[in-house]
C-alpha cells in the first residue's frame, strides 16, 4: 500500500511538473509577452520600449532558467532599474527595493509570484477565491449528490419498470444541458420580471410579479441567500446529476440480478429491505469513483457558472487570468487544478480498495 | 402589419421546415420498410429511444444541409453555357449577418418595417445587433453538424491509433502514452482552450504543429489497416495503401498547412484553431475507453487462435480486436458528438476562436445572455437548439446501447 501510495505521489509530481510547464511555455510564447509587455506599461510602445521592458523585467532570460526561477531552484533574476536606478529582481519587494531580498523565491519557497492583472500576490487572491469557489461546490454536492443516488437507485431497482423509463430519460436530458443552457433557461425562467414563472404567477394572483431568483450572484460574496445562490448551485449541480444518476443506476441494476439478491427475495425478505439492506451497499461502490472523479469535471462548470452568473470565485479568476495573460495567476490557477484533478483520482482509487475488499493492490 | 400570434409562429416555422419534413418521412418510412436487411441501423427502429433520438439528430441534420442551399449547374470548362439555378432551398429567411435597424432586440413574430423585400417577419425576433435570431439559429446548425462530427471522427482515429498498442502490448509503450493522455486529462478543459485557442498560438504556428501531428493519425491508421490486411497480396496492397496515402496527404496538405495545390481541401484559420483544440481535448479519453477494451478482449479465444496462426500484431488490433470493440466504440461515438457539441458551444460562449459574427450556437448564447431577462429570445433559442441536438445524440446512443446488447 505505501508502496503504491509513493508510486502515485511520483506520477502526481510529474504530471504537475509537466503541465505547469506547458502552462509555463504556452503563456511565455513571444506574442504573448508582447501582449503583457504593452498591458502593463503603455498600448504605444515602440518594438525597441517592448524589447527592453521585457529585459528590464527579466522576461528575456532562456525559458527553462525562468521555468525554474518560478519553481524556486534557481535563484531569482536581479538587474538595476535604468531610470532610477534601483536594484529590481524577481525576489526584490518593488516597495522597498533596498531591503536585502532572498536568493531563491520560487513557489517551493511558498512566494507564488505577483499577478499583473490584478496587482496583488497570487497566493492571497487564489486563497480567497477558492473559499467563495468552495462554499459554491459544497452546496453543489449536497444538492448533487443525494438526488443523483436517490434518482440511480430508484431507477435501478425495477428495471424497465416506467418510473425507471421515466427517469433514466429525466437523467439523460439532464447530461444534454450543459451549464450555459440550463442557467441560460434558469435565468430567463426564474429572474425576468417579463416572462417565464414570475409574471405567470402574479397572472395567478399568487406573486408579486418581482424576480423569484436573482440572475447574478455577486452579492452572494459578501452573504449567501437562497435567492442569489440558488440558481448557479442549480445549473453546476443539474449537469452532474444526469451522469451520476446513471451510472449509479447502472450498478444497481447489475447488483440487482446477482444471485444473493434473488436468495434473499426467495426466502421471503421484502423487497424494500433487499434494496436498503442488501442491494444498496454494493451497487454504491461504483457511484463512489464516479463521484469523485466528477469533482474534477464540475470546475469546467464552475468556471462557466462562474462567469455567466458573475460569482467571482476561482473560475472566474482562471478566465480573467487567461485573458489579461497573467503569467503567474495561471501558473497558481493550474496548480490548483492539477492538484485537485490529481487528489480526487488518488482518493477514488484508495477509496474503492476500502470499498470493496475483492480488489487489492499489488 | 400586425405581429405573429405564436400558433401562426409555429405554423410558418413548420413551412420553413417542409423540405426537412419531407426528407425524414421518406428516410423513416424506407428505414422501417427494410429494417429487417439493415443491421444494427435497422435494429435502431425497434426502440423507441433510438428512434426519437435519430429523429432529432437527422432533423438536425437536414437542417444543416437545407439551412441555405443553392443548386446550380455546373459551369463546364470550354462550354460556354449559362449557369442554371437547378434549385434553391432556404429554411433561412434572412441572412444570418443582415441587419435591419428597426428590428433590434424585437419579440418573436413581429413584421418588418413596410416596403422591404424580404420574408415579411422575424419569426423569432431580432437579436441586439437587430439580426433574425431564427436564420442565425438555423445557420449556426450547419458549423456545429460540420465540425462536431469530423472533430469527433479525427480524436476516434488519434484514440484507436494509440489505443490499440498501448491495450495490446502494455508495457512501456502503455505507460508512455497512459502517461500522455492522463496529463491532457488533469487540464481543467477551460484553461486548455484558452491557452490553445487564441491569435497568439496561432501566430507562433503551435496550432499548424498540433494539426500537423494530429491529421496524419487519420492516414497512418487507414494505411496500416490496408497493409495488415493484404500483407500477403501485394499488388492488392500496393494499390490501396498508395491510394491512401496519395488522396491522405493531398488533404493533409490542404488540411494542416492550406496548401493544397488543387485546393480542394481548406480549412480557415478560426476553424483550424477551434477544430485541433476539440480533437486535442477529446483523443485522451477515446484513447482510455479503447485501451480498457483492448485490455478485456486481447484474452479472448479467436485472438489467441489468431496469434496461433502467426498473424502480425497490428493485424489481430485492427481486424480482430477493434471489429469486435465496435458495440461499446459506436455508442460512445454518439455520446461523443454530443459532447463536442457541448464543447464547440462552450468555446463559442468564452468567445474563442470564433469570429464575433459568426452564427455559431455558443456565441449567440453569450451574447444574448447579457440581456437576458429583458430579451430572453436571442439567448434561449440556440440554447434550446444546442439543447435538443445533443439530447438526441444521448438518445440515439441509448438506443444503439439497447439494441446492440439485446444480441
Amino acid at each position: 500500500m505505501l508502496k503504491f501510495l509513493l508510486r502515485r505521489l511520483g506520477t502526481m509530481l510529474a504530471t504537475a511538473l509537466c503541465l505547469t510547464f506547458i502552462v509555463f511555455y504556452l503563456t511565455n510564447l513571444q506574442p504573448n509577452l508582447v501582449k503583457l509587455a504593452k498591458t502593463q506599461a503603455s498600448a504605444r510602445m515602440s518594438d525597441a520600449q517592448v524589447k527592453s521592458w521585457l529585459h528590464d523585467n527579466g522576461y528575456t532570460d532562456p525559458l527553462l532558467t525562468r521555468y525554474g526561477e518560478w519553481l524556486g531552484v534557481v535563484p531569482g533574476w536581479t538587474g538595476v532599474n535604468a531610470e532610477s536606478g534601483k536594484p529590481m529582481g524577481r525576489c526584490v519587494n518593488p516597495n522597498a527595493p533596498n531591503a536585502p531580498a532572498p536568493r531563491y523565491c520560487g513557489i517551493v519557497q511558498g512566494n507564488w509570484g505577483t499577478s499583473t492583472v490584478f496587482r496583488a500576490p497570487v497566493i492571497s487572491i487564489i486563497g480567497t477565491r477558492i473559499g467563495a469557489t468552495g462554499l459554491l461546490m459544497l452546496w453543489v454536492l449536497i444538492i448533487m449528490v443525494p438526488s443523483a443516488l436517490v434518482i440511480g437507485i430508484l431507477a435501478g431497482m425495477r428495471e424497465g419498470s416506467r418510473m425507471d423509463r421515466g427517469l433514466s430519460a429525466l437523467s439523460i436530458a439532464s447530461t444534454a444541458t450543459p451549464e450555459y443552457v440550463s442557467g441560460v433557461i434558469l435565468i430567463a425562467l426564474l429572474s425576468s420580471p417579463m416572462i417565464g414563472l414570475p409574471p405567470l404567477l402574479k397572472h395567478w394572483g399568487v406573486g408579486t410579479g418581482s424576480p423569484l431568483f436573482k440572475g447574478s450572484a455577486t452579492s452572494a460574496l459578501d452573504h449567501i441567500t437562497f435567492d442569489n445562490f440558488a440558481l448557479p448551485v442549480l445549473t453546476i449541480a443539474l449537469y452532474g446529476i444526469g451522469y451520476i444518476a446513471r451510472m449509479t443506476r447502472a450498478s444497481m441494476t447489475e447488483v440487482m440480478t446477482a444471485q444473493y439478491i434473488r436468495t434473499a427475495r426467495l426466502k421471503g425478505v421484502s423487497f424494500r429491505s433487499v434494496v436498503l439492506k442488501h442491494a444498496l451497499r454494493n451497487a454504491l461502490i461504483a457511484p463512489f469513483t464516479v463521484i469523485m472523479l466528477q469533482i474534477p469535471w464540475l470546475l469546467n462548470g464552475v468556471v462557466i457558472t462562474e462567469t455567466l452568473f458573475n460569482y467571482k470565485g476561482f473560475g472566474w479568476t482562471l478566465v480573467q487570468a487567461a485573458q489579461g495573460n497573467d503569467i503567474e495567476l495561471l501558473l497558481g490557477c493550474s496548480v490548483v487544478a492539477v492538484v485537485v484533478v490529481l487528489l480526487t483520482q488518488l482518493i477514488s482509487d484508495v477509496g474503492y480498495v476500502y470499498l470493496n475488499p475483492r480488489i487489492r493492490i499489488s | 402589419m400586425k405581429a405573429l400570434s405564436w400558433g401562426e409562429i409555429l405554423a410558418r416555422m413548420g413551412i420553413q421546415f417542409l423540405p426537412v419534413w419531407i426528407c425524414l418521412a421518406l428516410m423513416f418510412s424506407v428505414s422501417f420498410v427494410f429494417k429487417r436487411r439493415l443491421g444494427l441501423y435497422g435494429k435502431l427502429f425497434d426502440s423507441p429511444v433510438g428512434m426519437v433520438g435519430f429523429f432529432i439528430v437527422m432533423f438536425w441534420t437536414f437542417t444543416a444541409i437545407f439551412a441555405d442551399l443553392t443548386v446550380a449547374t455546373p459551369s463546364i470548362p470550354f462550354l460556354n453555357l449559362p449557369s442554371h439555378l437547378l434549385f434553391h432551398i432556404h429554411i433561412a429567411t434572412h441572412d444570418a449577418l443582415s441587419q435591419i435597424v428597426q428590428m433590434k432586440d424585437k419579440l418573436p413574430g413581429t413584421a418588418l418595417p413596410a416596403g422591404t423585400s424580404e420574408y415579411p417577419y422575424y419569426l423569432l425576433g431580432g437579436d441586439h445587433l437587430a439580426r433574425d435570431v431564427f436564420s442565425r439559429m438555423v445557420m449556426g446548425a450547419r458549423r456545429v453538424l460540420v465540425i462536431a462530427p469530423a472533430a469527433t471522427c479525427f480524436a476516434y482515429m488519434v484514440g484507436i491509433t494509440l489505443g490499440l498498442p498501448a491495450g495490446y502490448v502494455g508495457g512501456r509503450v502503455d505507460t508512455a502514452l497512459s502517461f500522455l493522455a492522463n496529463l491532457v486529462l488533469a487540464f481543467p478543459v477551460i484553461l486548455l482552450f484558452y491557452l490553445l485557442v487564441t491569435p497568439a498560438i496561432q501566430e507562433s504556428g503551435i496550432t499548424t504543429i498540433l494539426a500537423a501531428v494530429l491529421f496524419l493519425f487519420p492516414i497512418v491508421f487507414v494505411a496500416i489497416l490496408f497493409n495488415s490486411r493484404y500483407f500477403t497480396n501485394p499488388m492488392k496492397r500496393n494499390l490501396y495503401v498508395g491510394l491512401t496515402l496519395v488522396i491522405g496527404f493531398w488533404a493533409y496538405s490542404g488540411l494542416a498547412f492550406n496548401a493544397d495545390p488543387i485546393g480542394v481541401f481548406s480549412m480557415g484559420a478560426n476553424t483550424l484553431n477551434v477544430f485541433v483544440a476539440v480533437v486535442f481535448v477529446n483523443s485522451p479519453t477515446v484513447f482510455r475507453i479503447v485501451r480498457g477494451i483492448v485490455f478485456d478482449i486481447k484474452s479472448r479465444d479467436y485472438v489467441a487462435a489468431a496469434q496461433t496462426r502467426g498473424e502480425g500484431r497490428w493485424y489481430i488490433m485492427l481486424w480482430e480486436i477493434l471489429p469486435n470493440a465496435r458495440g461499446p466504440l459506436i455508442v460512445d461515438f454518439c455520446l461523443r458528438i454530443g459532447y463536442t457539441t457541448i464543447l464547440l458551444g462552450t468555446l463559442g460562449f468564452f468567445g474563442l476562436g470564433v469570429s464575433p459574427e459568426s452564427p455559431d450556437w455558443g456565441s449567440t448564447i453569450n451574447a444574448g445572455s447579457k440581456l437576458l431577462s429583458i430579451f430572453p429570445h436571442p439567448a434561449l433559442v440556440p440554447a434550446i437548439a444546442l439543447m435538443s441536438l445533443v439530447l438526441g445524440l444521448n438518445l440515439l446512443a441509448d438506443g444503439l446501447r439497447e439494441e446492440s446488447l439485446r444480441d
